[in-house]
């Protein structure tokens, strides 16, 4: 695949009757879709078209056009705000999406949740909670196990499987914040693994972790690419982006390019995508939400700092 | 007969047929309560909670009201439950609504709320009063609750609401507690988050509807709440919480209903709650891993430990200095330093001396052979530290001496082979290596130039 880069200004609002409404295309049928969308494959781990999400009316993601590459771990890069985590939960519709719509192999989401395994960020829980490693890692088989079952002893073992995957298994029955912080990423990522999903979405499964777990991770990902799966991973460091993923996504309120990585990473990539906020679509977000402040937010030093790091 | 004696024979369901009814129906109370608690409290819903058991009066009062304007049995538990339940919803919805409002939190949101509808309630309620009808009596008693007036009907309803109320939380463990622990993570496996947390608080409407006539509107929340906190205390297995919190409410009601029968004109409503926050109190003082003492306690041996290693690494490398190494140290000199006060310094030194590590010579003291080689030990791994931070986390070594204090008492042997494969990878001496820094000893100036210190590679 080539680099393909997207730097055109947002898309006019095209007139009402050459497309169909987001509502109503959200109700295609997935075949009828493709046939009219032929740049998108029916066979995409993940097809994400056309999607917009805002907050409060401040959009933080436009027209998001991506499918996944099948069998490949993909870095999702871009400043801190760029919407990386949001791309995500947009995705996985844990927040409500302005327009578009996802397909996972072709098929609606909804269909297919049990294909999708989830990292979320570490700090989206209270890991004060009177559970155990093992228990939190058993919750990746809740959806096989189904509603109102006990959690059986064939569960248990496989939950026990992905612990020791991820090099926890002494940790099994300690309570969770017992754990360091690393320890409980890998216990998220146990969970995810149990999962036993085609397609992995993980929300910075490397941020402020010790190198015993980067490591245990960075084995894992290899080993889901193995075996055929996708993963697409939100990721903040872009010296080790090289080295991690075979693809990435660059993203800042949109996808400045995406594909493999080598090529991807260019200077002139990078300086789109970390070089400031105040682009035009930032300024079209501004004026859509007018009650927002005047001018967006400079860009802040971490972005500054991965900027100088290439 | 005294109030003991009263008390004793409330306790035991001996105090008269009402009294026992009561007391075992405040009993089964507490479980439910307790259990559903657990839950609220996980959640972080408790304030929640109390609004929606605040809600519930005027949805009682409405229920009784319209149940009478039709003719209907006005006291029906099953209106009262309707009405509460339906208010909840409407409390719940009410929240919602002005945590959208902007600059406007949640919390804000909850208190307006509980107020509103509680003012409400209160004024329904003082009009039903003046109502020319027999039926509104014990009505009155929802605010801070009477268990005198709970019948034997009304003792089995709440019976068979706890068996509900444990049936629901047990088949439905695994769901709630994955909704208390990470909701996004139930919504993108497909599970209805908003669907299990409405099973959640209908469980909390139907314990605070149940509780309001004998505890009362205002205070049922604490007996959700204070029960759960004080399982938290003991136990870091929600099943096990779900248990210990069931105990703690059923023994608050129990023993609550048992006094307030026994005292005079004990509303019985602040006398359960009370009794649970006696429960609480105690779990928070002696639970053996997060109670207070327990912390306390931990906190002594660790310090005790830290002051113990400080002493054997202070004389062991005060004795290096002395030509034979057997010369006794001055105690003196170990308080310059270690900058103790020289009592404090004496009372770590005695410490040492009872655990055979040391011994005293007149004012002076030193090493046992035991003492000396757990010494020897200690100061190996806070060299080996030492030269790991100079080396690879490029700290200055007029630096590391504080930063290597802080981690030496904590490193375990597997830390400190693998300190010693890093640093023999680099090269380095890994037996008990030169200070990298010099030691500053009320015996040597205190300028570096009087040693040479070794040089490693970075």
């Amino acid at each position: 695949m080539t680099p393909r880069s997207a730097d055109t200004p947002p898309r006019e609002p095209p007139p009402a009757s050459a497309f169909p409404s987001p509502a109503s295309e959200a109700r295609e049928d997935p075949a009828a879709f493709f046939a009219r969308r032929p740049e998108h494959s029916p066979d995409a781990p993940l097809s994400i078209h056309d999607m917009t999400i805002a907050y409060h009316r401040r959009p933080v993601l436009w027209d998001i056009d991506y499918d996944a590459p099948k069998g490949k771990l993909v870095g999702i890069l871009g400043p801190n705000g760029a919407g990386k985590s949001t791309l995500i939960k947009g995705a996985l519709g844990l927040v409500p999406r302005a327009s578009g719509r996802v397909l996972v192999f072709g098929k609606p989401y909804e269909k297919m949740r049990r294909e999708v395994g989830y990292v979320p960020q570490r700090e989206s829980v209270d890991w004060d909670f009177p559970v155990s490693a093992l228990d939190v890692v058993a919750m990746g088989r809740y959806a096989h196990i189904g509603w109102l079952r006990p959690v059986s002893r064939a569960h248990k073992e496989r939950a026990m499987a992905c612990l020791e995957r991820v090099g926890m298994a002494d940790y099994a029955s300690r309570q969770i914040s017992q754990l360091s912080g690393g320890q409980q990423q890998r216990v998220f990522l146990a969970r995810a693994l149990a999962q036993d999903a085609s397609l992995y979405l993980m929300d910075e499964p490397f941020a402020s972790v010790d190198a015993a777990t980067e490591r245990a991770i960075v084995g894992v990902l290899r080993e889901l690419r193995e075996q055929g799966r996708t993963c697409l991973v939100v990721h903040h460091d872009l010296h080790t982006a090289p080295e991690y993923f075979d693809e990435v996504l660059l993203l800042n309120m949109r996808i400045v390019a995406h594909g493999p990585t080598r090529e991807t990473l260019t200077e002139d990539n990078l300086r789109r995508t970390y070089g400031g906020r105040l682009t035009l679509l930032s300024e079209a977000g501004e004026a859509l939400a007018r009650r927002a402040p005047a001018n967006p937010p400079p860009p802040t030093s971490a972005a500054r700092r991965d900027q100088d790091a290439p | 007969m005294t109030a003991g004696g009263h008390f004793v024979r409330a306790l035991t369901f001996q105090g008269g047929h009402n009294t026992a009814v009561a007391t075992l129906g405040l009993a089964l109370l507490g479980v439910a309560a307790g259990v559903v608690g657990v839950y609220a409290l996980l959640r972080k819903r408790s304030l929640l909670s109390d609004a929606l058991a605040h809600a519930g009066l005027p949805g009682v009062a409405v229920a009784f009201l319209l149940a009478l304007a039709i003719g209907a049995g006005a006291r029906s538990m099953v209106a009262l439950l309707i009405g509460a339940a339906a208010f909840g919803a409407l409390a719940a919805a009410s929240v919602q609504l002005l945590a959208r409002v902007p600059r406007w939190k949640e919390d804000g949101a909850i208190a307006a709320t509980l107020g509103v509808y509680f003012a409400l309630g209160v004024v329904l309620l003082s009009f039903i009063q003046t109502l020319p009808t027999a039926e509104q009596s014990g009505l009155h008693t929802f605010i801070f609750g009477q268990a005198a007036a709970m019948s034997a009907a009304d003792a089995w309803r709440i019976a068979g609401a706890c068996a509900l109320v444990a049936v629901v939380a047990l088949a439905a463990q695994k769901e709630m507690r994955l909704v208390c622990f990470d909701p996004a993570f139930a919504r993108a496996i497909g599970w209805s988050a908003g669907a299990i947390d409405a099973l959640m608080l209908a469980l909390i409407v139907l314990v605070s509807v149940l509780g309001m006539q004998s505890v009362g509107a205002l205070l049922i929340v604490a007996l959700l709440i204070i029960p759960a906190a004080s399982a938290r205390c003991w136990t870091d297995r929600a099943g096990v919480m779900l248990l210990v919190a069931a105990s703690i409410g059923a023994a608050s009601g129990w023993i609550g209903g048992a006094l307030s029968a026994s005292l005079p004109a004990m509303p019985t409503g602040p006398v359960v709650v009370c009794v649970a926050a006696a429960c609480f109190i105690v779990s928070i003082v002696l639970a053996p891993r997060r109670g207070a003492l327990a912390h306390a306690l931990r906190r002594r041996r660790t310090n005790a430990a830290v002051a113990r290693d400080h002493l054997y690494r202070a004389i062991y490398e005060l004795e290096e200095r002395t030509p034979t190494r057997a010369q006794p140290i001055p105690i003196e000199h170990l308080s310059a330093m270690r900058a103790w006060s020289p009592r404090h310094a004496r009372r770590i030194l005695n410490r040492a001396v009872r655990r055979g590590d040391a011994q005293r010579i007149n004012g002076a003291c030193a090493l046992t052979d035991q003492g000396r080689a757990h010494a020897a030990r200690l100061v190996r791994n806070h060299r080996l530290w030492e030269m790991y931070l100079i080396t690879h986390a490029d700290l200055a070594p007029g630096h590391v001496d504080r930063v290597a204090d802080e981690v030496e008492h904590v490193l375990d042997q597997e830390l400190v082979a693998r300190l010693e494969a890093q640093l023999a990878r680099d090269g380095l001496p890994t037996d008990t290596p030169q200070s990298p820094h010099h030691i500053q000893t009320p015996t040597t100036p205190s300028s570096p130039t009087s040693r040479s210190s070794p040089t490693y590679p970075t």
